[in-house]
């Protein structure tokens, strides 16, 4: 009987930490070999066979495609350079250089990858599009409410992530670090 | 006590166990991954341009709104694929994805150099088969292996601004993808 009791107990408790575990990794989007500078994270290897089993298990259930590494990067930031999550209902500015790149896009989704709906049906700016200041730099506000200059509204959202790709671009699977690649501050100004 | 740590214990191995597994497994068991949301979509060995992302719909997710999409779900079991992409004026990309979302490989304008990103794409027991002096005098066609038999291969197009998506999207129509049959 205590034998009986002992296996269920422990079945029980290892399903219930596996699947768990396997839940956590998942809806995190646990992936090896990440890329961070500053708020930005990005995972090379997910656009090549290299891809680990984390990666190629979270993109088979949200369903995205990502970018091969023949073609560019995706630099993820779902957070500022402080660690403040980005809301929605804040004010954000996103200011400096980006690596070299033939192209450059930066788009604003929902936690689920989602555009955000917004008035002037504005979803992001490619580095063709974007105001510049003089040296070359910019800045762009992110927030609810119209800006000046580069305004990408987010809709008052609770959390949004930003996506930085970069195409044709010498940065690759290779090791990068900060020196290398001057990617863009992100910092809050203010909460409505 | 110590009987009870020890059930413990082995529920962790065990969990560890189910964890890994069910990792592994995720790509088999998925039915909502890329290659399923575009297979009601397109038809297989065509090129199909997608609805440019909203909030509203979005084929899949974290597309890139700044780009216009076009599929070709290929299946490579009655022949090789011939592609031949014309380069739109700003960027154009082509990328292929095995039937589990991996991408394999991926070429863009600057890479291929001419006017139009032109392949084939076959099965490694297909690529065997091309005869050796073919392979010789055809230096200039790219071969691409296929791990898979199904896949996907994705033609992006990029376009500045927003007033250039309708060129973006008229570059992409001119693609073609259609199904060599194997010489016999």
């Amino acid at each position: 009987m205590r034998l009986f009791l002992g296996s269920c107990f422990t079945l029980i408790l290892a399903a219930a930490i596996g699947l768990g575990a396997t839940w956590v990794t998942l809806t995190r989007g646990v992936a090896f070999g990440a890329m961070t500078i500053g708020a930005w994270t990005a995972w090379p290897k997910s656009g090549s066979v290299d891809i680990d089993p984390y990666a190629r298990a979270t993109i088979a259930r949200t369903g995205e495609l990502p970018i091969g590494t023949g073609d560019g990067v995706a630099f993820y930031a779902r957070t500022d350079d402080a660690g403040n999550a980005l809301d929605g209902r804040c004010t954000f500015v996103v200011s400096g250089m980006t690596p070299a790149a033939r192209y450059w896009t930066l788009t604003l989704y929902d936690a689920q990858g989602r555009l955000v709906a917004n008035t002037t049906d504005r979803h992001g700016f490619t580095s063709a599009e974007i105001l510049r200041e003089a040296a070359g730099r910019f800045a762009i506000s992110v927030g609810p409410r119209a800006r000046p200059g580069n305004w990408l509204p987010s809709g008052g959202i609770e959390q949004f992530v930003l996506v930085w790709r970069l195409y044709d671009t010498p940065i690759g699977v290779a090791s990068l670090t900060t020196k290398e690649g001057p990617m863009p501050a992100v910092s809050r100004k203010s909460c409505s | 006590m110590i009987r009870l740590s020890l059930w413990i214990l082995g529920a962790l191995l065990l969990g560890g166990i189910v964890h890994l597994s069910t990792v592994l497994a995720m790509p088999q068991a998925a039915t909502q991954d890329a290659y399923s949301r575009l297979a009601k979509l397109t038809p297989v060995n065509a090129v199909v341009p997608l609805t440019a992302p909203s909030a509203q719909d979005t084929t899949m997710p974290f597309m890139d709104p700044a780009f216009a999409v076009a599929v070709c779900r290929y299946d490579l079991s009655s022949g090789a694929i011939k592609l031949s992409a014309p380069l739109s004026q700003a960027y154009t990309s082509v990328t292929f994805y095995t039937r589990k979302s991996v991408a394999y490989y991926a070429i863009n304008d600057r890479a291929a150099g001419r006017r139009a990103i032109e392949l084939d794409l076959m099965t490694p027991e297909q690529h065997a088969q091309v005869p050796e002096e073919e392979d010789v005098t055809a230096a200039d066609r790219l071969i691409i292996e296929s791990p898979t038999t199904t896949g996907l291969i994705v033609l992006r197009a990029l376009a500045p601004e927003p007033s250039l998506m309708a060129m973006a999207r008229r570059a992409l129509a001119g693609t073609q993808c259609r199904i060599e049959p194997v010489p016999q």
